[in-house]
């Protein structure tokens, strides 16, 4: 039987298809703030195929969580969508009216936010935190809650859970089934995107691949595409397909999981790479020198360049582009654009 | 010797009751386990969401009552303590929250929760100083003080916020640190710093960590010993080479297996017979894991298996290793290795 976590081959397949379900454009969100806009995240292009998995990686800090807010257009004051697009099946939701966007969020993109377990609301069963989600997103508006009670079974069967969950509070539900609960709201309208911001911290590693196991089953049963946040390497490795590597509110690489954990292009993805702890031997510690940057201030040509074992002249003076340099592979470094050249 | 923090097989009970029907939790039961004033190491406590890591943290830190069983700081029981000796407690022995979103008034900046600490056990500072002992722990977690302080909590990223929880334990120079998950949404990288910085504590000023976690390939890299908890019990403690390495009990078994490897070849292993969720029916009397365990036996369901001293640095709860002698009185360090050299006596924070 297929491991279900690790995705069933035809659907990754080349073949089986290339239809973009979210393309994301020069997007730039920006934090103001009383020292100027704090760019957190600037500048990012990504495509998303239906089906596909993608992973987002990054230090913290790295404008990760602001990306996939922005892409649920739940960016808040201080912090404001700066420019690009978004487009989702065609639409761009940056123009979307208010009442538009709440139409589009649960029902074609939705969220399991960061720390989304502890964002539950306490005094409410889990049936009507469920319902209540429904109600809001849905087209129809208000169908009666009475009616609703068997599809919340059904969401609730469909993450793992047992329908007695519905009645109960969320004290009464340990960390992985609240964070199940919380993925049973976001896929309550059959999204065609999901977006999953840490879905896992806090949780121990058995329910770890559990709750992976379930997003990848949601994931293939609704037939849709998912963005994974993290920073566990481990566990994106075990996840997506396509790995992009976020640095200082900019992508700096995005390639498929198996090129970049054998070959990472970008210095940074490669020192990434290096620092991961093993269990082969004690004391194989190696933290990335430096500091990540200040989003106020960040270093002239490369965000990367005062940390880089690499750096060259160019690299403080211009800032690279991500680009192709590889058959689907792209980097934001100018070693690579000059090999481009070269060949 | 006295031991510096202790919990005499200590079990916590929620919940129950006469009037509240809602049934109760053995959170944590008969856990007995020491921390050695001249051994300051790195114990990693690990094990299922829910096994009880945190209640004892709040055990050992005084904020919980046993239900039974005792708490004891060098040698005082943490119950009856008298005011001056409960401040010295609350100073010596610094917590860091496993949630850094719940541990912060959000009209609070980021200032307040490093001044106060200090205002509140170091007795009048000057400004100045203040300043300087702030940074100085900033730093040591990898924040910039100028672009962290003035902020609000919610103006800092989720690891941000837990790394300005770290440099505030660092700040007062504890002699025991209680870290609840103190680095579980920091990258690789960055998580090797910080816990690089606790060990240097450990090592440099003889500061004891009790590091709980979920992230066993670090708690391997970081810690000496292990408790491995399952449903309030200790399923195996012991040296992390023996625990993490060679797992003996079928629940550490499960969980090592579960780690999730960075490579995409490498793939979880497919058996997930063990992966129930929430409909475990743990068996009242005997084993808790029976009901998971892919070893059990028939006399699993009977009682409880006790503590085995299966190997010089490795205790395991599971009658697979029942050929071996009981661990004498459930002290779950008493097997504990310690290779880092015992240090020079702990260094006093200036009062
Ligand atoms: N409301 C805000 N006002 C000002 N700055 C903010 C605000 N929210 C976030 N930031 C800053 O924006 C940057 C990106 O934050 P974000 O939460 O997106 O990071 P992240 O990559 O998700 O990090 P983590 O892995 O720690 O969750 C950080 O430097 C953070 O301090
Ligand atoms: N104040 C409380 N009231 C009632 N039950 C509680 C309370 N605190 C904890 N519990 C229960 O006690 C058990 C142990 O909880 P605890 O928080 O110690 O687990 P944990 O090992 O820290 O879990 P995690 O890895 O998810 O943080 C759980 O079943 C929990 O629901
Ligand atoms: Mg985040
Ligand atoms: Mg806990």
């Amino acid at each position: 039987m297929a491991d279900p976590v690790t995705k069933s081959p035809p659907a990754h397949t080349a073949e089986a298809n290339n239809e973009v379900v979210l393309s994301v454009e020069d997007l730039k969100v920006y934090y103001d703030t009383p020292s100027g806009p704090l760019k957190a995240v600037d500048g990012v292009s990504f495509t998303l195929t239906r089906g596909e998995r993608l992973a987002i990686v990054g230090e913290s800090g790295s404008g990760k969580s602001t990306l996939a807010t922005a892409l649920m257009r739940m960016t808040r004051s201080p912090g404001r969508v700066a420019g690009g697009r978004v487009i989702l099946d065609g639409k761009d939701l940056l123009p979307l009216t208010a009442e538009q966007i709440r139409r589009v969020r649960l029902s074609e993109i939705a969220l399991v936010p960061q720390g989304a377990m502890n964002s539950l609301n306490p005094v409410m069963r889990v049936e009507d935190q469920i319902i209540d989600g429904m109600v809001d997103h849905s087209e129809t508006g208000r169908a009666a809650k009475p009616e609703l009670r068997p599809r919340v079974h059904e969401l609730l069967r469909r993450v793992g859970l047992s329908t007695s969950v519905s009645r109960m509070f969320p004290h009464e539900l340990s960390g992985g089934m609240k964070q199940r609960v919380a993925m049973a709201i976001a896929t309550s309208l059959s999204p065609k995107v999901i977006l999953a911001d840490e879905p896992t911290s806090a949780l121990d590693v058995v329910v770890q691949r559990q709750i992976m196991q379930t997003l990848g089953q949601l994931q293939e049963g609704l037939d849709a595409s998912t963005v994974l946040v993290g920073h566990d390497m481990g566990l994106v490795a075990q996840f997506a397909d396509t790995i992009g590597v976020m640095y200082a509110g900019r992508l700096v690489e995005i390639a498929p999981a198996r090129q970049i954990f054998q070959n990472p292009l970008h210095p940074y993805t490669r020192l990434l790479i290096k620092s991961l702890p093993s269990l082969a031997g004690k004391g194989e510690f190696i933290a990335i020198p430096g500091l990540p940057p200040t989003l106020l201030d960040l270093p002239q040509g490369c965000s990367f360049n005062p940390r880089c074992p690499d750096v060259f002249d160019k690299c403080s003076a211009v800032t690279p582009q991500l680009l192709e340099v590889m058959q689907g592979r792209s980097a934001a470094c100018h070693l690579f654009e000059q090999k481009g050249e070269d060949n | 010797m006295t031991p510096l923090l202790e919990l005499r097989n200590v079990t916590k009970i929620f919940g129950g009751g006469f009037l509240r029907k809602a049934p109760q939790t053995v959170a944590v039961d008969d856990v007995s386990f020491t921390i050695q004033p001249d051994r300051p190491s790195i114990t990693t406590i690990a094990g299922e969401s829910g096994s009880g890591k945190t209640t004892m943290a709040r055990l050992l830190l005084g904020v919980a009552k046993p239900t039974s069983g005792q708490v004891f700081y060098k040698g005082k029981d943490v119950a009856g303590m008298g005011r001056r000796e409960q401040r010295e407690f609350r100073r010596e022995v610094q917590p860091i929250f496993q949630d850094p979103f719940e541990s912060y008034n959000p009209f609070y900046k980021i200032d307040h929760v490093l001044n106060s600490p200090i205002g509140n056990f170091m007795g009048p500072t000057p400004r100045s100083q203040r300043r300087e002992m702030i940074e100085e722990a900033l730093q040591m977690v990898g924040l910039r003080p100028q672009e962290t302080l003035g902020r609000f909590p919610h103006q800092l990223s989720g690891g941000q916020r837990q790394r300005v929880m770290v440099a505030r334990a660092l700040l007062l120079k504890p002699r025991i640190i209680l870290a609840d998950e103190p680095v579980s949404m920091v990258d690789a990288s960055l998580r090797a710093t910080i816990l690089d910085s606790l060990s240097r504590l450990t090592r440099e000023l003889g500061i004891a960590v009790v590091y709980i976690t979920h992230d066993l390939t670090t708690a391997y890299q970081i810690s000496d010993n292990i408790i491995i908890m399952y449903k309030g019990s200790v399923a195996e403690a012991g040296s992390v080479e023996r625990v993490i390495r060679d797992p003996k009990h079928p629940y550490t078994r499960l969980l090592i297996e579960s780690i999730p490897q960075p490579d995409p070849d490498r793939r979880w292993g497919e058996d997930d017979s063990a992966l129930r969720i929430g409909e475990e029916t743990a068996s009242a009397t005997g084993c808790k894991f029976a009901d998971r365990c892919p070893m059990v036996m028939e006399n699993c369901l009977d009682t409880p298996p006790p503590l085995y001293a299966v190997d010089e640095h490795r205790t395991a709860s599971c009658l697979l290793y029942s050929d071996t002698p009981e661990l004498q009185d459930r002290d779950v360090a008493s097997v504990f290795a310690y290779s880092a050299p015992v240090p020079t006596p702990a260094a006093t924070v200036p009062t």
